[in-house]
């Protein structure tokens, strides 16, 4: 989600305005203020220069347990998996030992090295970024350490003493466990300077054989999530919000909702109306019963339709910022032999994760606020949970849970959950610990959604079929405008809103890409790959245009104008190798390709379908290059790209997420639909060999799939659908 | 009172008959690997076997299984249930695995009726089951692959 180019003095201010951040007039508050807090003690005390890893990072029992304290969020991405692979590279353990536990509470050591260290969190497909040389010299210290304790213990030289498979041994037969030796060794200085084994020597980087370790436990039901939390006492909640974003609470009766066997309480909470019950289903039933008065005077009355109808108006007109300005396309515009023009609409889209939203709050008998949940941000969680309980963040003991999903909606601004949960247990005089969970169509209908989005492109090819220059205006609603990353906006340019069409690697010597931030009162959010759902598309599928245009290969058209950008033209020209680009395919099969780079990471994905009429046709195969740097977990790779193909397909394909005055249409999943099993390609990664630093996978494998998919469309009915879904434009 | 057996334990219960069986074993039980992701039968995190068809948990009242031998994934055994496990977990199928005791649970009564299922089949049998994460080409690899060993 957040690029990896950050400037970390923006950062620092960020940090400071959540801190004590003031309310922003987003939809569903309901008189609820941020109260100050003093950023000072918002975390506890600052780490040491060289962190003990046996209390910060990989933490070993005398039960003989490895367990590593992951500063990244795991939501099936891997990301643990990835953190462990990189300590037990070098500490030598046995993966049988292995525990991940998702650390919180102290942005000195768990703050992501890839935003300057400043704050903890996972998005942007940082994960491996900050965790490369973070977590290995964890594991070597730590592997000094058990060394270290073990010479002292024997009285031998520490040169002379071995570490593998989780057994410190000496060549005199002396053997100890790990656990055996924690305690003394947790108590010796922290060595300086750890060195780190070198590429040869890796076992477990880049290793195909290695498994993930958590597989088990999602295979027979014992791996637990927020939903499975359990506890004396524990109560469910339900809740209901605003019909539409803004409106407020005026009044309600829950009077016969009390009356139903189950239903404990029904309260009001800054975000909507909890209904808490002693299990789901009686929630649920006492919900049904709740009536509601809402004011909806302030509250956006507007349906998607008027809304994009809006976009395509201000598109047509002159932009408000500059993202990229490169030559003068104007002039380079009339000047051209050809000019080609398009416009694009992308619909609003929602996460829709499997877990539906939640979070588990209670008081410990110390007045500490213990939650339970997928805490994404969690410094600003434990301030926003502080402000909400009226105590400090020292106060507040967050729990990490592993996630059904997330796509970035678990990674949310005003903390949604975490405010619903401690509030609702407040007003409940924190007597019982409570359970908020969120229904498929709290989810459906709660906003955050991918934005809504314009692209009004123009460009000109000279009289050899030559791009010379571009023009995208792009329209649509700022992820970051008005939430505590607001400060990152520079010269009214929200880079989530550019990402991926402001960074074109493409040599074309007149580029221009601007932008129209709009004014709706919709809650958005980063969605999987973020600014490159759209911008990929529309730059990715109107290449083709030209390449059509200019009477040109695709791929030969887009390799001409990727000199100096060795990474991008290695996987397109890997992929066309494995995907056979120059070879016909049989009658009613079409290819398309695309190639895209997202958070550092480049992918090529050539697509190809079988079509037989514009509602009749399959994607029957992928062929994915990706270059991600080096290859830690190389299955974990190919399964992110799988994934990620899917995910994208499903959003490319039929979803979409619409509004009607001002209500969300959709409630389930039998009107918002992700891919299903049927539709899913067969897909091949290919992973291009590098000793570059690692980047993220988790959202890089996105964006190329729609515009692959539409160009092979392209190729089979000679148009390009510019507006999504798919299923929507080629009916269109 | 409503009567059946759970993972091979009877169970008698005073509970609403209208409950939901979903509800019934996760918060009156207290088992929790079945899981709730929309409550009207169109993802499929739900799925048990109810007298060994797969059904949807969310949409069956309790009241509707009184007398019925019920397995959830806690319960899953046999050749073929943990055959489907062990592939699943060898092939790292699971992302964030909240889908994955419903997906094993519709796998293992396709196996159990059809050893052999083709493309097809499995689409036929597992397209109630929603995975966000996409894991759609290890699922179907996983039941080819189980299938495969089931045989030999």
């Amino acid at each position: 989600m957040l690029q990896s180019r950050f400037d970390p003095n923006t950062v620092r201010a960020t940090r400071r305005q959540f801190l004590i951040g003031t309310t922003t007039a987003v939809g569903l508050v309901v008189g609820y203020k941020l109260i100050a807090s003093d950023p000072a003690r918002a975390q506890t005390a600052p780490a040491p220069a060289q962190p003990n890893p046996f209390q910060a990072y990989v933490e070993i029992t005398p039960e003989n347990k490895i367990l590593i304290h992951s500063s990244q969020f795991e939501m099936g991405q891997g990301s643990y998996f990835g953190v462990a692979t990189l300590v037990m590279e070098e500490l030598g353990g046995d993966w049988a030992q292995v525990e991940v536990i998702g650390a919180s509470g102290n942005p000195a050591l768990y703050g992501n090295l890839a935003w300057g260290g400043i704050a903890q969190g996972t998005g942007g497909s940082t994960s491996m970024t900050s965790s490369w040389e973070r977590y290995r010299k964890a594991g070597a210290t730590a592997r000094m350490m058990l060394i270290a304790a073990a010479a002292k213990a024997w009285n031998v030289p520490e040169n002379e003493i071995d570490v593998a498979s989780g057994v410190v041994s000496h060549q005199s037969g002396r053997r100890a466990t790990f656990g055996e030796l924690s305690t003394s060794a947790g108590e010796l200085p922290v060595p300086d300077n750890v060195p780190l084994k070198s590429r040869e020597q890796w076992s477990q980087i880049g290793s195909d054989k290695l498994k993930r370790y958590d597989s088990i436990g999602k295979t027979n039901g014992t791996q637990p999530y927020t939903i499975d939390v359990k506890m004396d006492g524990l109560l469910t909640a339900v809740m209901i919000h605003p019909p539409k974003f803004g409106a407020e609470l005026v009044s309600f009766d829950a009077a016969k909702a009390k009356e139903f066997d189950g239903v404990v309480d029904v309260v009001q909470t800054p975000r909507g109306i909890a209904v808490v019950g002693r299990d789901m289903w009686s929630a649920l039933k006492g919900r049904d019963l709740v009536t509601a008065q809402w004011d909806e005077k302030n509250a956006e009355q507007r349906g998607s339709a008027e809304i994009l109808a809006e976009y395509q108006r201000l598109a047509r007109g002159p932009a408000v910022a500059t993202a990229r300005n490169d030559g003068d396309v104007a002039a380079a515009l009339s000047a051209a032999d050809r000019v080609v023009e398009a416009n694009y609409e992308f619909p609003y889209l929602a996460h829709a994760s499997l877990e539906p939203l939640n979070a588990v709050a209670r008081k410990d008998e110390n007045g500490v606020i213990e939650i339970w949940g997928g805490h994404q941000m969690p410094d600003l969680y434990q301030a926003v949970a502080a402000q909400v309980g009226e105590t400090t963040p020292d106060k507040v003991k967050l729990h990490v849970m592993k996630t059904g999903g997330s796509f970035g909606r678990r990674a949310v601004a005003d903390a949604d959950l975490i405010v619903e949960a401690v509030s609702t247990a407040e007003a409940l005089d924190w007597k019982v610990p409570v359970k908020v969970q969120w229904t498929r169509e709290n989810d459906m209908r709660g906003g955050r959604y991918r934005p809504a989005y314009v692209h009004s492109i123009k460009a000109g090819l000279d009289k050899d079929g030559k791009l010379v220059a571009l023009h995208d205006h792009i329209v649509g609603q700022s992820i970051l405008g008005g939430s505590p990353f607001a400060a990152m906006i520079k010269d009214g340019v929200d880079a989530t809103s550019v990402e991926g069409a402001s960074n074109l690697p493409y040599a074309i010597p007149n580029l221009k890409v601007e932008l129209t931030t709009t004014d709706v009162k919709i809650p958005v959010l980063w969605w999987r790959s973020v600014g490159s759902t759209h911008t990929a598309y529309a730059i990715e599928t109107f290449m083709d245009e030209l390449a059509a245009v200019a009477k040109r290969d695709p791929v030969e058209f887009r390799l001409s104008m990727l000199e100096g950008h060795p990474r991008h033209a290695a996987v397109l020209r890997l992929a066309a190798e494995k995907a056979d680009w120059n070879k016909p395919l049989p009658e009613g099969r079409f290819r398309g390709v695309a190639l895209h780079e997202s958070f550092s990471t480049y992918v090529a994905e050539i697509a190809e379908i079988t079509f037989r009429s514009a509602t009749d046709f399959t994607v029957d195969r992928v062929v994915c290059a990706v270059d991600c740097g080096i290859a830690i977990n190389p299955d974990q790779i190919r399964a992110q790209m799988e994934g990620g193909v899917g995910f994208g397909l499903g959003a490319i394909l039929q979803e979409e997420l619409t509004l009607t005055k001002g209500i969300v249409d959709q409630e389930n999943y039998d009107n918002y639909t992700p891919l299903r099993i049927e539709q899913m390609p067969r897909i091949e990664v290919h992973i291009v060999p590098s000793d570059e630093p690692p980047t993220g996978v988790g959202e890089p494998g996105v964006p190329p799939i729609g515009p692959a998919v539409a160009n092979a469309l392209r190729a089979a009915t000679g148009r390009t659908i510019q507006k999504l879904p798919i299923t929507k434009g080629l009916s269109a | 009172m409503v009567a059946f057996t759970l993972n091979g334990k009877a169970q008698t219960l005073d509970v609403n008959p209208e409950m939901p069986l979903l509800w019934v074993i996760r918060d009156v039980i207290g088992l929790t690997g079945t899981k709730f992701g929309c409550g009207m039968a169109q993802c499929g995190a739900c799925t048990v076997h109810v007298d060994g068809t797969a059904t949807r948990s969310c949409q069956t009242a309790v009241g509707d299984v009184e007398g019925a031998k019920i397995t959830t994934i806690e319960g899953l055994s046999g050749k073929v249930g943990q055959m489907v496990q062990t592939v699943w977990a060898e092939l790292d199928v699971p992302q964030c695995g909240y889908c994955q005791s419903g997906q094993i649970m519709s796998a293992a009564a396709l196996l159990t009726e059809t050893p052999k299922p083709t493309d097809e089949d499995i689409n036929s049998a597992m397209s109630g089951n929603l995975c966000r994460c996409a894991t759609y080409q290890r699922i179907r690899a996983a039941i080819h692959e189980a299938a495969h060993r089931l045989e030999a």
